[in-house]
Parts: C-alpha cells; sequence; structure tokens
C-alpha cells in the first residue's frame, strides 16, 4: 500500500537560494501535488512606492530584484515616459540596451551556475560564475556599481560611457566570450548534465500557453514570445533574433539561455560599436497622469508594471508583476509526477527570483 | 566527463581567479560609488538633498548649520549629487570599513 | 496608455475570460486600486504581444468570482489581491485565506488607502506575539 507524505521543500534548502517553501505531496518517490507557499520576504514595496514621489520611485523600481535590476528601472523610465510623452535621445536608447544586455549574460550565467549548482557540478558553477565576475567588473567601471547600477533615469540614463571605456570593455567582453565558448560547451554536452536535465521537467506547449509561462521557459516550449522583437530601446536596429526551442524540458530551457548569452554578448558589441553620439537624457517638467502597462523583457521573461498617476509627484499606483510570478503555476505543472531528486533542477530551471515576486 | 577535462586542464595552467583577499586587495576603478561624502565648507544648509534622497538619509539643519548622513540608510545612488545647487557632494570610490 | 479596456459589470466576468480564453488570449495579470468606495480590478490579457484589458467596478464589501477554474495562472495574484486588499475572492481553486503574503500580526489590507493623509510607511505595525516576522 503506497502511503502520501507531504515533505517541506525550503524555504531554507542547501540548492534554493531564495526563501520559497514548496509543499510536495509525496507517494513513494513521486510527486503528486506541489503548493508554493511564499511570504517569507514581502517588502510592501508597491505601498513604499507610493509615499515617495516618481523620481525616487526609480531607485525603488531598481531594487525590487537585486539580480536583474537594471530592467526593472528601465521598464519604470519607459512607462513613466510614455505617460509623460518624452522621446529617449538615441545614444539613451543605446546605451539603455548596452547595460540591459550586459545584465542578462550576468544572470543568465547565475542562473546557469546555480543550475549546475543543483545537480552536484561545483566545478561548472565555479567556472561559470568566474566568467560573470568580468561583467561584474565591466558594469562597476561603466555605472559604478556591480549589481545595482542605478543608471537609468527618466528621459535617458544619467551616465555616459566614453570610448576610451567603451574599447575596455569590448576587450572584456572578448574574454566572456572565449570563456563562454570553453565553458558552456561543458555544460551542453556533458554525459551526467544530459542524464539529469533531457525529458525532465517537461513543459508541453498548450500547457505553457494556459497557465501564462513568460521567458525562457515558455521559449523553451515553443511559444516564440519575447518583447523585445516589439523593438523598444535600441533592439530594431541591433537585428535582434529570437531563441525558441520546442522540447520543453530542463535541458531546453538551459539550450535557451545559453544561446541568450551570445546573441546578448552580440548585441551588447553591436551597441557599444553603433551608439550615435548626442545628448543622453531630455529634461522633463511636470507629473505624470494616466495608467500604463509597461512592458520589458527581463532575463526570466516578461515583466509587468502598471503604473497609474494622477498629476501629483506620487503615483496612485504602482503594481509590479515580475516573471517568476508568471512562472510558478508552470512550475507546479511541471512538478507533478516528477521525482523528488529531481525537484531542485526542475526548481531551478525556471530560475526562480522570489523576492521580486512578493515584492 | 570527457567535456570537461579540457577545461580542468587548461585551469591547472592558469593562475588562480581569487585573492588572498584580506592581503591582496582589489583595485576599484574611480567610478565605483563607494560612499557619499561632503565638502562642507561649500554647503549652504539649502536642504535640497535631504528633501530629494529616496532613503532619508539625510538631515540638514539651518540653525545650528549641520548636515548628516545616515550610512546605513544611504544607498548610493548619487540622487543628492545631481541636485546640490553647489556642488558640495560626492561620491568617494573606497567602501567605508566596518565600524 | 491603457487603449483596448472593456468595462464590464461583475455578472459578465466569466463570460468575457471565457471568450477570451477562447480566441487564444494569455492571460498576463490582475491589478487592483483602491477607489475609496469600491475597488477597480483589471484584468490584463495579450495575444500577440497585442494587450486587451476587462475592467470591474467591484463596490466596498461585495466579493469577485474567481476565474481560476478558466485560468489556473490566476491563482496567485488573486490569492494576493484578497492579502493586500481584503477583497474576498471567492471559488478560488487554492484558497490561502489570506495568509499568502501576510503573516498573523501583519497590517490588515495594507494597500488599500487610508481614509485621511495616510499612515506613514515609517510608523511601525503591531506585530502579534507569535507571528512571522513582518
Ligand atoms: S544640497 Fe548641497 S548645498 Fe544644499 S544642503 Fe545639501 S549639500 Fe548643502
Ligand atoms: S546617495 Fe542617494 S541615498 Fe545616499 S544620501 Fe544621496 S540621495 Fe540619499
Amino acid at each position: 500500500m503506497i502511503r502520501r507524505n507531504t515533505i517541506p521543500f525550503g524555504p531554507q534548502h542547501p540548492v534554493l537560494p531564495e526563501p520559497i517553501q514548496l509543499r510536495l505531496v509525496m507517494e513513494d518517490e513521486k510527486i503528486i501535488e506541489a503548493l508554493p507557499a511564499i511570504g517569507y520576504i514581502h517588502r510592501g514595496l508597491e505601498k513604499i512606492a507610493e509615499k515617495k514621489d516618481f523620481i525616487q520611485d526609480v531607485y525603488l523600481a531598481e531594487r525590487i530584484c537585486g539580480i536583474c535590476s537594471f530592467m526593472h528601472s528601465q521598464n519604470y523610465c519607459q512607462g513613466i515616459e510614455s505617460l509623460m510623452n518624452l522621446t529617449v535621445p538615441d545614444r539613451g536608447r543605446y546605451l539603455r540596451t548596452i547595460w540591459a544586455e550586459i545584465h542578462r549574460v550576468h544572470s543568465h550565467l547565475l542562473a546557469l551556475g546555480l543550475l549546475a549548482d543543483s545537480f552536484g557540478f561545483e566545478n561548472l558553477f565555479m567556472q561559470l560564475w568566474r566568467t560573470r565576475e568580468i561583467i561584474l567588473d565591466i558594469m562597476e567601471q561603466t555605472a559604478g556599481g556591480r549589481v545595482m547600477l542605478g543608471t537609468c533615469c527618466i528621459g535617458g540614463v544619467r551616465k555616459d560611457i566614453s570610448s576610451a571605456q567603451a574599447t575596455v570593455v569590448l576587450r572584456q567582453l572578448d574574454q566572456v566570450q572565449k570563456e563562454c565558448d570553453e565553458i558552456l560547451p561543458a555544460l551542453l554536452n556533458d554525459y551526467s548534465v544530459k542524464q539529469r536535465t533531457v525529458g525532465v521537467g517537461v513543459l508541453p506547449r498548450d500547457k505553457a500557453h494556459e497557465l501564462g509561462a513568460v521567458g525562457p521557459v515558455a521559449r523553451a516550449s515553443g511559444i516564440g514570445m519575447d518583447y523585445r522583437e516589439q523593438g523598444y530601446a535600441a533592439y530594431p536596429d541591433l537585428g535582434f533574433k529570437k531563441v525558441v526551442e520546442t522540447a520543453g524540458d530542463c535541458y531546453a530551457r538551459t539550450l535557451v539561455r545559453v544561446k541568450e548569452i551570445a546573441e546578448s554578448i552580440r548585441m551588447a558589441r553591436l551597441a557599444l560599436e553603433k551608439a550615435p553620439q548626442g545628448p543622453i537624457a531630455v529634461p522633463f517638467k511636470g507629473n505624470p497622469t494616466g495608467e500604463v502597462l509597461a512592458r520589458i523583457e527581463q532575463p526570466r521573461g516578461e515583466l509587468n508594471f502598471y503604473i497609474k498617476g494622477n498629476g501629483t509627484r506620487n503615483l496612485e499606483r504602482f503594481r509590479v508583476r515580475t516573471p517568476t510570478f508568471a512562472n510558478l503555476p508552470p512550475l507546479l505543472h511541471m512538478l507533478t509526477g516528477c521525482q523528488l531528486a529531481d525537484v531542485p533542477v526542475i526548481a531551478l530551471s525556471i530560475d526562480p527570483c522570489i523576492s521580486c515576486t512578493e515584492r | 566527463m570527457a567535456t570537461m577535462l579540457s577545461n580542468i586542464m587548461k585551469n591547472l595552467g592558469r593562475k588562480a581567479a581569487t585573492r588572498l583577499y584580506p592581503f591582496e586587495k582589489r583595485e576599484l576603478p574611480t567610478t565605483t560609488r563607494g560612499h557619499l561624502d561632503i565638502e562642507i565648507d561649500k554647503c549652504i544648509f539649502c536642504g535640497a538633498c535631504q528633501k530629494r534622497c529616496p532613503t532619508n538619509a539625510i538631515n540638514v539643519t539651518r540653525d545650528p548649520k549641520t548636515w548628516a548622513v545616515n550610512h546605513y540608510a544611504c544607498i548610493v545612488c548619487g540622487y543628492c549629487v545631481e541636485v546640490c545647487p553647489k556642488d558640495c557632494l560626492l561620491l568617494r570610490n573606497e567602501h567605508l570599513p566596518q565600524p | 496608455m491603457l487603449t483596448n479596456v472593456t468595462e464590464i459589470p461583475v455578472t459578465q466576468l466569466h463570460g468575457e475570460v471565457w471568450a477570451l480564453k477562447q480566441q487564444g488570449y494569455r492571460l498576463v495579470t490582475l491589478t487592483c486600486c483602491d477607489l475609496g468606495d469600491a475597488h477597480d480590478i483589471l484584468y490584463h490579457f495579450d495575444k500577440d504581444y497585442t494587450l486587451k484589458h476587462l475592467r470591474l467596478r467591484l463596490p466596498r464589501g461585495e466579493s469577485l468570482p474567481s476565474i481560476t477554474d478558466l485560468f489556473f495562472a490566476a491563482v496567485l495574484v488573486e490569492n494576493e489581491i484578497q492579502d493586500l486588499f481584503g477583497v474576498t475572492v471567492a471559488g478560488m481553486v487554492v484558497d490561502y485565506k489570506g495568509r499568502f503574503l501576510l503573516s498573523e500580526g501583519a497590517p490588515v489590507a495594507p494597500l488599500n488607502k487610508p481614509i485621511g493623509i495616510g499612515i506613514d510607511i515609517r510608523a511601525k505595525a503591531p506585530v502579534a506575539e507569535g507571528g512571522k516576522a513582518s
């Protein structure tokens, strides 16, 4: 006779860097049902946003997430800009794209490293994070912060990248590319990695659509959805190509990230070379009025900010829907029916970021 | 494991990726936002920085003339540096030592 | 700017959402705003990067019918609205009963606009003993 057991997975678990608890209902080693329990780090950020004025909220938005921080502030600024009818100057758009893409490389390297760690491939984890260190150095040289860049502002960017800096950054990106070329094939072709990821945690296309999957999770299941296609910032000029896989398993999600790293490095290089000279920001006056749903493609998927201004310095409502929030229901679907030993791999294959999910 | 082997071989010949930290420190780029500092002689105690700071880290009083920053609250964003009419605030690149 | 917004009464919610699901829309998220005597609830849908919004005015005290039977993806956000705005959502597939984001001793419905000027965020919220750190 099979007895049902409930196993709590997290909130503190060696492979889960984020405080989420998965309550797993098990029959022997098989998972019958999974339920998430969050609420360990709810910071009330949406409430604080109503108390600060809308310019200060740029810094607040940046601190929603500790990994993809730049894109949060970029999305917030794009939302406010559309409310105030501002047009960002060309150089501003390019600089935003450069930082966003460099950020994406760092986020994907981090995610791949954690994935390697989740099935015990420590060596690979360290190598990926060593490469990520170069990216952090690039960000520190150009923006002043290793993760919190603080360079985005309403109307453009606050800092410029000089041509001398650009040369250094290009050289460092070469180095990143070189190291990625060495390490990433090891991740993709390794026998043990394939054993742990191929066919594990399959999310079929129709389920992915129904459950609202976004980002690499959706793209690995064959849904070609990448908001960068819609051409915000400088993406239309850079010949952006989205990466789509069809298998829908953990391996496909890894593959999507690996290919996106190459694409991001290519776009960052191109943007650095092509960036036109000119002003980096436009001045603005007045306060935002009206409501908007700002969208952007973040490393983990599509990020939505609902911003409602009422003509005063304070926003009426600022609502954040982060990609992990949308990817949790698909995660529950993937977990059902899998083995307990695969839970860490599946959970980390969606690249969860719980701190920004709870805000 | 075979694909990893060549990497491991290369790593053996490479110099260490880490530093002997407390003895050997990283050289910070000049752009690093380490901590906020003030040239107090130039300050006119207008309070613009206090009003704009997103974390309410600065406290300015006119009478008596004082200016203080709570380094624990400061997120080193540099917004106050931008709004200061006298350009007396600056971000230094070294981080403050642990007290 | 928010375009493509359809205002609907609560009774039509299920029908409209079902129609959008048949057309292949994906649920993006829900947004709730406090309007004082009512809650303004927006349902955001997306299909091929085109957004479509349903807008609902829910008078205070009334309960919101859940759409989790049509879109399971709404389960987290409906629980969140229940927690943060004190709106009762009826018929959710998974109901955390107001303990999704908030714990015991947390402020009740913190995102509702308080009457008058409003609480200062720096003022401490009372924490009940034994509650999870809030
Ligand atoms: S804004 Fe500048 S001049 Fe004014 S109080 Fe602050 S530091 Fe002094
Ligand atoms: S750097 Fe930013 S957080 Fe620090 S005192 Fe200035 S405005 Fe405030």
